[in-house]
């Protein structure tokens, strides 16, 4: 199992976990697995997120891999200019 | 990717060609955004709402069509016809209502017709005949007013499902992140301080105007030049509000005249195009300096409230800090990225952080070089000298007492790979600047800035000549050196000279589709897909050595530009230079290239720190910048006066926006300064010489170790003058910029 750490006010949508559980070995696993377990997820994940695993940030990619043992943050979608 | 495999020992790299646009760019031979033309082209020219806030009643154009030399009028309902259901929406819904209103205007200067005619004079006259009917409505500019009970509502539902209930309708975005106890923190803090901090919107303030050439047939093909940061994403989004397919839309960029962010979307190119299609004629469309202030991206104004404790030995207890940010009429405004860059620097064990993204009757922000980063960098870091000014601490040794490092947990959450902080805070201390003695008068700041930097999606083909010479052809404009770069990478891969290698911009008919050159992305991200278009096609002129010398491939290697024969059973052949396969090229399987696509994820965070010095004059209030050091970790300098040139740079438009930069509007809502005679940014004898560190932390995730220099260097600056200014006068400069009106009213009140 990953524990994947969201930013605090997604907590409203997950009935105030900051960390879930999930089974992922790629990043995109990763998102359809938070969705189903808290389908509120959904809204934030189409607004656009990035998927830090051991502190590397994955901006867009879906077939990142995910070690077992990785640390994971789900962060809001990086904008540059 | 793994340390030990990233290459440190360089030929090309890390020397300082000339830059290959360099002649074109000084005898006016380059073709910027307005010098493109076309046989029966028109010329537009954009009416423009002069209210902040109003209904559209009416819009009668019958006069001005009637003229001999008008040949198109577009309204919104030219936009209106898109076939694909259920239509526009999410972004492409925003862009549409900014490149031309709908039901109402929202901001003064908002487009809401155009013209297309046969001379430019032509175009402006006709405007003068376009008879609008508006019923003004009330209207707020100011970040704070904007979220107040009592506050216009600029666009109803606009919000996500990110706001709290029982917020204002204009705060559309909500974000709220950290770790840790700031209560439990504070608790254990010998010394808390709290404050509030304002800054103004600002303009990229890029020297070249947005200015295309549309061309767009009624069979939906079309033609597009334009000066943009991303003519793929031009592309997309002019294609999308003109319900064409994407593919029938050949984008070419211009020579950037720069953008800094502010040309990563479109403005007047849909306009052009939608007059292309009305007329069945070219159109070509050109801003004046007044436009670009009142309907181009500004960056956000902010409004924040910071809170540090500290032990009396300089390590943070515990922070927070809530940024309010005003993006105009639209949502966007990067309060997320603010509330995760402010404390970025610092590693701290409670921390939290809150933004807020909120309409105002101004235009759409865009995006500005680290975008929503250098404004919580002002108030975070002025909150930050306050601290060390009153515990008597040095701000340098501050700092690297709570500095973040390689497995420090971020501020906005994951643990740090290997990053170069503590490298720039080291090279301050050590910098003469920051020991050289101040004058009577004076007074100096230090301020740290971080930005995540970016890779997105990338594509590059290189090709070689039967000479020997190579051309790389990419997908990402050119806006601060990225032809020299790439060129050396080439060189260092090819072992070929860097004059050898043309770099060319390809359009979007000539390659793969390529993101917008925003995130500090270029050099890392073309840069990564231009080393393995060249290591993919040594592979092939390895292949061609090893046929004609009659060994298998993984018994050549390639050497200083030279395939030879590598291992025990290779053989004893002479080296063969890159030139003599390429030579007879045709004969041996064809012509030789190397292409590479992907979206590189390893970016690698980057870090700086700035030295300032600065006096005040008492009578006037005027600010002069004496002194500036800028220490940056580019991970890998590739071309290093390039890299130099983007600090500089960065610290150049800093001291604009910490000084004088401000839009300033009436309380009729309508923007006051939009020409450069009234607002004022810093010309050559405002700035002192801009003296630059180049630090190199490696980036893993690069095989040269670069990490994206383009925007980190604006995130010090504001906070840096910020706190030279105040502990030259003795005050704390709370709001930018520090014009010399707020200098004088700061030393009365001090």
């Amino acid at each position: 199992m990953i524990e994947v750490h969201l930013w605090s006010s997604l907590r409203s949508l997950t009935g105030g976990q900051q960390v879930v559980e999930v089974e992922a070995a790629t990043t995109g696993e990763l998102l359809k697995e938070l969705v189903r377990l808290h389908p509120g997820l959904q809204a934030p994940i189409d607004a656009g997120v990035s998927v830090a695993v051991d502190g590397r940030i994955i901006a867009t990619g879906l077939s990142e891999p995910i070690p077992e043992d990785a640390e994971v943050y789900l962060m809001q979608r990086l904008r540059g200019g | 990717m793994a340390l030990d495999d990233q290459k440190s020992i360089f030929t090309f790299v890390g020397t300082r060609p000339d830059r290959p646009d360099g002649l074109d760019k000084v005898t006016g031979r380059a073709r910027f955004g307005a010098d493109a033309h076309a046989p029966g082209m028109l010329h537009g020219a954009i009416l423009r709402s002069p209210h902040a806030h109003a209904r559209i009643v009416k819009i009668d154009a019958s006069k001005a069509e009637a003229l001999k030399d008008v040949k198109a009028v577009v309204t919104r309902a030219d936009f209106a016809e898109v076939p694909f259901e259920p239509g526009l929406e999410g972004e492409f819904w925003n862009v549409l209502e900014n490149v031309m209103a709908g039901e109402k205007t929202l901001y003064d200067g908002h487009a809401v017709a155009a013209v297309a005619a046969t001379s430019a004079l032509a175009a402006r006259d006709a405007l003068k005949l376009i008879e609008v009917e508006y019923e003004v409505l009330p209207h707020v500019t100011d970040v704070d007013k904007a979220m107040e009970a009592d506050a216009p509502v600029i666009r109803e539902g606009a919000a996500d499902y990110s706001v709290p209930e029982g917020m204002h309708p204009n705060v559309v975005r909500y974000h709220e992140s950290g770790h840790g106890d700031v209560e439990a923190g504070f608790a254990e803090a010998d010394l808390v301080v709290e404050d509030s901090f304002v800054t103004e919107a600002t303009h990229q303030g890029y020297i070249e105007p947005h200015a295309c050439l549309g061309s767009l047939g009624t069979d939906g093909k079309g033609e597009l030049w334009c000066t943009t940061q991303g003519h793929w994403i031009a592309q997309k989004t002019c294609a999308a509000l003109l319900g064409i397919e994407t593919s029938q839309l050949r984008v070419t960029a211009s020579e950037i005249g720069g953008g800094f962010g502010g040309k990563t979307t479109v403005f007047i190119e849909p306009v052009a195009l939608a007059l292309s299609r009305k007329a069945n004629r070219p159109v070509k469309l050109v801003m004046n300096r007044s436009e670009v202030f009142r309907a181009t991206g500004p960056t956000s104004s902010a409004s924040m409230d910071i809170k540090i404790g500290m032990k009396k030995d300089g390590t943070i207890t515990a922070a927070e800090g809530t940024f309010r940010l005003q993006g105009g009429a639209f949502p966007g405004a990067p309060g997320d990225m603010t509330a995760m860059c402010a404390f970025a620097p610092y590693n701290l064990t409670n921390v939290r952080q809150v933004g807020y993204d909120v309409m105002a009757n101004r235009p759409k922000q865009a995006a500005y070089r680290a975008p929503g980063a250098p404004m919580g960098a002002f108030a975070v870091e002025s909150v930050l000298d306050e601290l060390c000014n009153q515990l008597g601490l040095d701000p340098v040794d501050m700092r690297l007492k709570n500095a973040a490092a390689e497995g420090s947990k971020a501020s906005y959450g994951p643990t740090y790979e290997r990053i170069g902080l503590v490298e720039t805070l080291e090279a301050a201390k050590a910098h003469p600047h920051y020991s050289a003695p101040l004058k009577p008068g004076q007074g100096r700041g230090i301020s740290c800035g971080f930005w995540f930097n970016h890779g997105g999606e990338t594509s590059v083909s290189l090709a070689l000549s039967e000479d020997g010479s190579a051309q790389v052809m990419v997908g990402t404009p050119d806006i601060g050196g990225s032809r020299a770069s790439m060129a050396l990478m080439a060189a260092e891969i090819l072992g070929i000279p860097y004059e050898n290698i043309r770099v060319t911009i390809a359009d979007t008919a000539s390659l793969g589709y390529n993101d917008v050159s925003h995130g500090s992305r270029v050099t890392y991200a073309s840069g990564l897909a231009t080393i393995k278009a060249a290591k993919h096609a040594v592979e092939k002129l390895c292949e061609r050595a090893a046929a004609k010398w009659g060994i298998p491939v993984d018994a050549v290697k390639w050497e200083n530009g030279c395939a030879v024969p590598s291992g025990p059973n290779a053989g004893d052949f002479d080296p063969l230079p890159l030139a003599d396969i390429t030579a007879d090229m045709g004969a041996t399987g064809g012509p030789i290239s190397g292409h590479f696509e992907a979206t590189p994820e390893g970016a690698g965070v980057s870090f700086g720190t700035h030295i300032v010095d600065a006096e005040v004059d008492p009578e006037t209030g005027k600010t002069s910048v004496t002194r500036y050091t800028v220490i940056q970790d580019a991970g890998k300098a590739i071309h290093p006066t390039y890299v130099e040139g983007q600090y500089q740079g960065g610290a150049a438009q800093g001291i604009g926006w910490a000084l004088n930069e401000e839009y300033i509007y009436g309380e009729d809502g309508r923007l006051q300064n939009s020409i450069f005679l009234d607002y004022r940014i810093p010309v050559a004898s405002d700035l002192p010489m801009i003296d630059t560190v180049i630090v190199e932390v490696p980036n893993p995730g690069h095989p040269f170790g670069v990490r994206g220099v383009g925007e980190t260097g604006i995130v010090p600056p504001l906070a840096a003058i910020a706190n030279a200014v105040s502990n030259a006068a003795g005050v704390r400069m709370r709001q930018l910029p520090m014009s010399p009106p707020r200098i004088l009213a700061a030393l009365k009140d001090k």
